[in-house]
C-alpha cells in the first residue's frame, strides 16, 4: 500500500470495526469481542506500517476532498501525529482485552453501544493525528467530542447524566467559542491553515495579538484541561474505567496537549514564539496548573478523581515542556505524551481492576490490598513510580528531557516546577503504595476477593511492562521526535 | 425536452399553477397526494434544468407571450433565483414525499383534494416570485402564494391554529399591502414597473420625497413578511399550529423568499440610485439581525413547545441572513446567500425529525418525549445530526456558511469582532437549545408507558435524506457556494 492508502485504511478500519462489531454483536458476545480484537490490531498494523517511511523521513500525504477553496480536508503524517496514533491504535490493543475482563466483570449493560463508540472515537482519534491543516483537525476534534459523550454517559442514571453534561458542556463551550474563532483568524490572517514546519504566522502576526490567539488556541481546546478548564477532566471519571484508561488517560487528552503542541510547532512556529513575549504567560498558566492541581490530588479520596487530577498535572507538564519553546523540550513533551500514557493507563486499569474485583472505589478501603491483588498492586507501584519520574521507568525519561530544555533556555520557573510537583506526586502517590502493601487490612469490611478476571490482569501486566521497557528502549521515539526539527518535510 | 428549453421559466409556475385544479378533481386522497407529488418532483426536475443552464450562461430572460419588455412581462432567471428555486422545490418535494402518513394524521380524507390544490398554488406562488423580474407580477405571486399558504397552515390539527393564522394574515396582508404601496409610487413616478427599466429609471427621479416613502414602505413591508425582528410575531405560532409537513415546507422557503424580494429591490433599484442608501440600509438592518440573534436564540433556549422551539430559532436564523446582507459587501452577501440554503437543508431536516415524532406523539413539547430515543432511534439520531448542522458543527452545512458569515464579518472592519462575537455566543446558544431536546429524548423516563412505534418508512427515508443532505452539502459546498457567491457578485455588480 502507498502511504495515501495506509493513510485511508487507517482511518476506515475503525468506522469498518464499528459496523462489524454491530453486525457480530447478533452472533454472541465473544463473536463481538472478536471484532474489537480485530479491528484493534487491523488498525495498529496498518498504522504501525508507517513508522519506518516517516522515520526516513517521508511525509504521506492524503487530499480527501475540498470543502470550498482553501478548505480542505486533508491528511499528513508527521513525527509528532505518527506517535500519537501508534500509541492510541497500539494501547486499544491492550484496552481492548481489558474492557472484556471489565465489562464483563460489572455486568455492563450496553456492552455492544459501548464497542462501537469505542472504535469510533478510535477513528476520530487518528483523524486528529493525522490532520494535515487546521480545518481537518478541528473536525476530528469535535467528532471525538461527540463520539465519547455516549461513552461518558455509559451508566445514565441522574449523575452520570449531569457529569455528562458539564463534560460536553465544557468541550463544545471552549471548542466553539475560542479554538474555532482562532482557527478562523489563523486562516484569515495567513490565508492558509496547514501545517508547516517552522509555522505560518512569521510573517503575519506580531505583538500582543500573537499572545492572544495563543490563549484562544490553549484554551480553546479543552481537551488539555489546562486550568481553568479542566473541570470537565474529572467529570468524565463516572464513565466506566476502559473508557477513564484508554480516552482520558491517553487518546482523548494526548489529542488535546498533541494539538497545541502540533500548533505551537507548525503554527506559530517555536523561533517565532520565542521571540515574542506576548507568549510568555502560557507556561506560568501551565505552570499554575501543575503544582495546583497536584495540591488537589493531594486531597481527593476517590482512586479515579486522584487519577483525574493527576493527569490534569500531567498534560500541563507537556503544554510547559512545548512552551519552554526549545528544540529539547519540544522533544521531551512529544515522549511525556508516550511516557505519562504507560504510566497512566496502568494505573487506570489498576484501579479498574480493584473496584471489578471488590468494588473498592476510595483510598481509605485500599489498605492491605496488595496481599489479595498481588500483580494489580505491582503493576499500580509501576505507574505511580512513573508518574514520580523514579528510574527505571518511563517518566523519568520525559522529565530528562523536559529539564534539560529548561537548562537551555536558563528556564528557572519551569525547572523549579519540575521540582517541586516531583514532592508533590510522591506526595500523594507514595502513601496509596504504603497503605496497600504494608496496611493492615480491616476485617469484615468487604468480600473476600482476588484478582481481576485475567484479561484484566493480563493489560495492566503488560502496560507495566511497557513502562519499564520504555526507559531501556526508547530510542526510536526520540529518533522519530528528533525529526521535528531536523527530518525534512 | 429541447422544445421546451427556451421555455422553462414560465413552465416553472405554469406547471403547479395549472395542476392544482386538476388535483382537485381528483376525489381520493391518495390519487391527489401521488398527483401533488409528481408536479411537485417535476417542478423540482425543472429547477434543476434552469439550474444547470444558469451555471453554463449565467442569465435568462423570456418575454411572456412575446412582448417585449418594459411593456410586456419579462421573466428572469439567474443564479440567485435558481439557489431559491431549489430550496423552495426541494422542500416542497421531500416534504410531499414523506407526507402522507402525516398529512392523514392532521386533516380528514376528504378535505385532501383542497389541501393538496393550496399546497400547489403556494409553490406556483413562490416559484413565480423567484422567475418574474416584474415589481407588481411579484406583488401578485406574494399574494397567490401567501393566500394559499394562509389555507395549508390553517388546516391544522388544534383549534388554536386560527387565531394563528389569523395573525398570519392580518400581518402579511399589511407587509402585502406596503409593497404594494412602495411599488404604486415608484410606478407615479417613473412609469414602469419592470425592475431593470426601474433601476434605470428612478436615477432622475431619487431625490424626489415619493421614491424615499416608497423605499420605507417596501423595505417595512417586506421586512414583516420575512419575519425580521421585531416584525417576526405572526411566525411561532403559525409554524406551531401548522400541520406538521406544512411547517417543513414553510419554514424553509416562506420567509426566505420574501428575503429574496427584499434584497433584489433593494440591490437593483434603491442601492444604485439612493444617495447613501447603502449606509441607511447597513445601519437598519443590522441592530435588527443582531437582536433577532440575541433575543430569539435566548427565547428558544426556554421554550418547551419543540416546534415553537425550532419556530424561534428560524428568526434567530433570519438574523444571521440579514446579517450577511447587512454588511455590504460581496463577502457578505455571499455568506448571507448561503446561509438560506444551507439553514433550508437543516431545518426542513429538523421539521421532518419532529414530523416523525409528531407521529406518535400528540403534543410536541419536552415533557412528552421524555427517553423516546430508545422507541424512534433513527428518528432522535437524524434530530440530532440535523441539530449539529443548525449548530454549525464542521462537516455540516450549516458550518460552512457560518465560516463564510465570520469571515465576512471579521473584514467589515473595526467592529467586525464584535459582530463575530455574537454570532459565536449564539452557535453556543443553539448547543444549549438542541442538546436540552437531545437529553430528554435520550435521558429522561418516559412519561407513560403507551407503546411507540418508530416512523413509518417513507418518513423516515425522507427525513435521512435530508440529514444527508446535510453533511453533504458540508463536506462537498461548491453547488450551492458557486451560486451565492455568482448571485452575489450580480447584486453587487448593481451597487455604484
Amino acid at each position: 500500500m502507498s502511504g495515501a492508502e495506509t493513510i485511508l485504511a487507517s482511518l476506515l478500519i475503525p468506522l469498518a470495526g464499528a459496523v462489524l462489531i454491530l453486525l457480530a454483536s447478533r452472533g454472541g458476545d465473544n463473536l463481538r469481542e472478536t471484532a474489537t480484537m480485530v479491528t484493534a490490531i487491523a488498525l495498529a498494523w496498518t498504522v504501525w506500517s508507517l513508522i519506518p517511511e516517516v522515520m526516513d523521513g517521508g511525509r504521506p500525504h492524503l487530499l480527501m476532498f475540498q470543502v470550498v477553496p482553501g478548505l480542505e480536508v486533508a491528511f499528513k503524517v508527521e513525527p509528532l501525529g505518527m506517535l500519537f496514533a501508534a500509541l492510541a491504535s497500539g494501547l486499544w490493543i491492550v484496552n481492548s482485552v481489558y474492557s472484556i475482563g471489565y465489562m464483563r466483570g460489572n455486568k455492563e449493560s450496553k456492552q455492544t453501544r459501548f464497542y462501537v463508540f469505542f472504535a469510533l472515537s478510535l477513528a476520530a482519534a487518528i483523524g486528529i493525528a493525522f490532520a494535515a491543516n487546521l480545518f481537518t483537525l478541528f473536525l476530528f476534534y469535535e467528532a471525538l467530542t461527540l463520539l465519547t459523550y455516549p461513552l461518558v454517559s455509559h451508566k445514565g442514571d441522574e449523575k452520570t447524566i449531569r457529569s455528562a453534561r458539564v463534560y460536553l458542556g465544557i468541550l463544545l463551550t471552549t471548542s466553539i467559542g475560542l479554538l474555532l474563532p482562532a482557527i478562523i483568524w489563523t486562516y484569515l490572517v495567513a490565508g492558509t491553515g496547514d501545517f508547516t514546519p517552522n509555522g505560518i504566522l512569521a510573517d503575519n502576526l506580531q505583538g500582543p495579538a500573537l499572545g492572544l490567539l495563543l490563549a484562544l488556541f490553549v484554551f480553546g481546546i479543552g481537551k488539555a484541561a489546562v486550568m481553568p478548564v479542566h473541570r470537565w477532566l474529572p467529570a468524565a471519571m463516572v464513565a466506566p474505567t476502559p473508557v477513564s484508561a484508554l480516552l482520558h488517560a491517553v487518546a482523548v487528552v494526548k489529542a488535546g496537549v498533541f494539538s497545541i503542541t502540533k500548533i505551537i510547532v507548525y503554527i506559530f512556529g517555536v523561533e517565532h514564539l520565542f521571540s515574542s513575549p506576548s507568549s510568555g504567560w502560557l507556561l506560568y498558566a501551565a505552570a499554575f496548573t501543575i503544582i495546583v492541581a497536584s495540591l488537589v490530588a493531594l486531597r481527593q479520596q476517590n482512586i479515579k478523581r486522584l487519577l483525574a487530577y493527576s493527569t490534569v498535572a500531567q498534560l500541563s507538564y507537556v503544554i510547559m515542556a512545548t512552551a519552554i519553546l526549545k528544540p529539547l523540550a519540544e522533544i521531551g513533551a512529544s515522549i511525556h505524551m508516550v511516557a505519562h500514557a504507560f504510566g497512566k493507563i496502568t494505573l487506570f486499569f489498576a484501579a479498574g481492576a480493584i473496584y471489578t474485583a471488590s468494588k473498592k472505589t476510595e483510598v481509605a478501603q485500599l489498605a492491605g490490598i496488595g496481599r489479595r491483588m498481588p500483580w494489580t498492586m505491582t503493576a499500580f507501584t509501576i505507574g505511580a513510580l512513573s508518574m514520580i519520574g523514579v528510574p527505571p521507568t518511563a517518566g523519568f525519561v520525559s522529565k530528562w528531557f523536559i529539564l534539560a530544555g529548561a537548562f537551555e533556555a536558563d528556564n528557572y520557573v519551569a525547572i523549579f516546577t519540575i521540582i517541586a510537583s516531583t514532592a508533590l506526586n510522591a506526595a500523594y502517590f507514595l502513601p496509596i503504595v504504603f497503605l496497600a502493601w504494608f496496611g493492615r487490612e480491616v476485617e469484615g469490611a468487604g468480600p473476600d476477593h482476588g484478582e481481576a478476571p485475567w484479561p484484566a490482569v493480563l493489560a495492566l501486566t503488560t502496560t507495566a511492562a511497557l513502562t519499564i521497557l520504555f526507559f531501556i528502549f526508547n530510542g526510536p521515539v526520540v529518533a522519530l521526535e528528533s525529526q521535528i526539527f531536523g527530518g525534512s518535510s | 425536452m429541447s422544445a421546451l428549453q427556451p421555455h422553462l421559466p414560465a413552465l416553472q409556475v405554469i406547471v403547479p399553477m395549472l395542476s392544482a385544479p386538476l388535483v382537485l378533481l381528483l376525489r381520493d386522497r391518495g390519487l391527489s397526494w401521488a398527483a401533488t407529488t409528481l408536479v411537485s418532483l417535476c417542478s423540482f426536475a425543472l429547477a434543476v434544468a434552469l439550474c444547470l443552464e444558469v451555471l453554463a450562461d449565467h442569465r435568462i430572460l423570456y418575454e411572456m407571450g412575446s412582448w417585449p419588455a418594459p411593456w410586456g412581462i419579462e421573466l428572469g432567471v439567474d443564479a440567485f433565483s435558481v439557489l431559491l428555486l431549489l430550496v423552495v422545490n426541494g422542500a416542497s418535494s421531500l416534504a410531499l414525499l414523506g407526507a402522507m402518513g402525516s398529512i392523514d394524521r392532521d386533516i380528514e380524507g376528504e378535505r385532501q383534494p383542497l389541501f393538496y390544490a393550496a399546497w400547489l398554488l403556494a409553490l406556483a406562488g413562490l416559484n413565480g416570485i423567484l422567475v418574474t423580474a416584474d415589481a407588481f407580477n411579484i406583488f401578485v405571486f406574494m399574494e397567490i402564494s401567501a393566500l394559499a399558504s394562509y389555507v395549508i397552515v390553517s388546516a391544522g390539527p388544534n383549534r388554536r391554529v386560527l387565531p394563528a393564522v389569523f395573525k398570519y394574515l392580518i400581518m402579511g396582508t399589511i407587509g402585502a399591502t406596503f409593497y404594494l404601496i412602495g411599488v404604486g409610487l415608484i410606478y407615479l413616478m417613473t412609469g414602469t414597473l419592470n425592475l431593470a427599466d426601474m433601476e434605470l429609471r428612478i436615477h432622475e427621479v431619487a431625490d424626489q420625497k415619493p421614491i424615499l416613502v416608497a423605499a420605507g414602505f417596501i423595505t417595512i413591508g417586506l421586512a414583516l413578511k420575512a419575519a425580521v425582528f421585531p416584525l417576526h410575531g405572526w411566525l411561532p405560532n403559525a409554524y406551531t399550529y401548522a400541520p406538521n409537513m406544512v411547517t417543513v415546507f414553510l419554514a424553509a422557503c416562506a420567509t426566505k423568499v420574501s428575503l429574496y424580494i427584499l434584497l433584489r429591490f433593494d440591490f437593483f433599484v434603491f442601492q444604485p440610485n439612493l444617495a447613501g442608501h447603502d449606509i441607511q440600509f447597513a445601519y437598519f438592518l443590522m441592530p435588527l439581525s443582531l437582536l433577532a440573534i440575541l433575543v430569539a436564540s435566548t427565547v428558544a433556549m426556554f421554550e418547551p413547545n419543540l416546534k415553537r422551539l425550532l419556530a424561534w430559532s428560524s428568526i434567530a436564523q433570519i438574523g444571521y441572513i440579514t446579517l450577511g446582507a447587512s454588511l455590504v459587501s460581496l463577502a457578505g452577501i455571499t455568506a448571507s446567500l448561503l446561509h438560506m440554503f444551507n439553514h433550508a437543508l437543516a431545518k426542513s431536516a429538523l421539521f421532518l425529525a419532529l414530523a416523525c415524532l409528531g407521529m406518535s406523539v400528540r403534543r410536541l413539547r419536552l415533557e412528552n418525549i421524555g427517553g423516546i430515543a430508545r422507541q424512534m432511534p433513527w428518528t432522535m439520531a437524524a434530530f440530532v445530526l440535523a441539530g449539529l448542522s443548525l449548530i454549525g458543527v464542521p462537516g455540516t452545512a450549516g458550518f460552512i456558511s457560518k465560516w463564510y458569515l465570520i469571515s465576512a464579518a471579521y473584514e467589515s472592519g473595526p467592529w467586525g469582532i464584535a459582530l463575530v462575537g455574537v454570532i459565536i455566543i449564539s452557535s453556543l446558544m443553539a448547543v444549549v437549545y438542541i442538546w436540552r431536546v437531545v437529553e430528554v429524548a435520550y435521558f429522561s423516563k418516559p412519561a407513560d408507558t403507551v407503546e411507540i412505534a418508530e416512523a413509518p418508512l417513507p418518513l423516515l427515508l425522507v427525513t435521512w435524506i435530508a440529514v444527508a443532505l446535510n453533511f453533504y452539502f458540508g463536506l462537498a459546498a461548491s453547488l450551492p457556494l458557486d451560486l451565492s457567491r455568482t448571485a452575489a457578485l450580480i447584486l453587487m455588480g448593481h451597487m455604484p
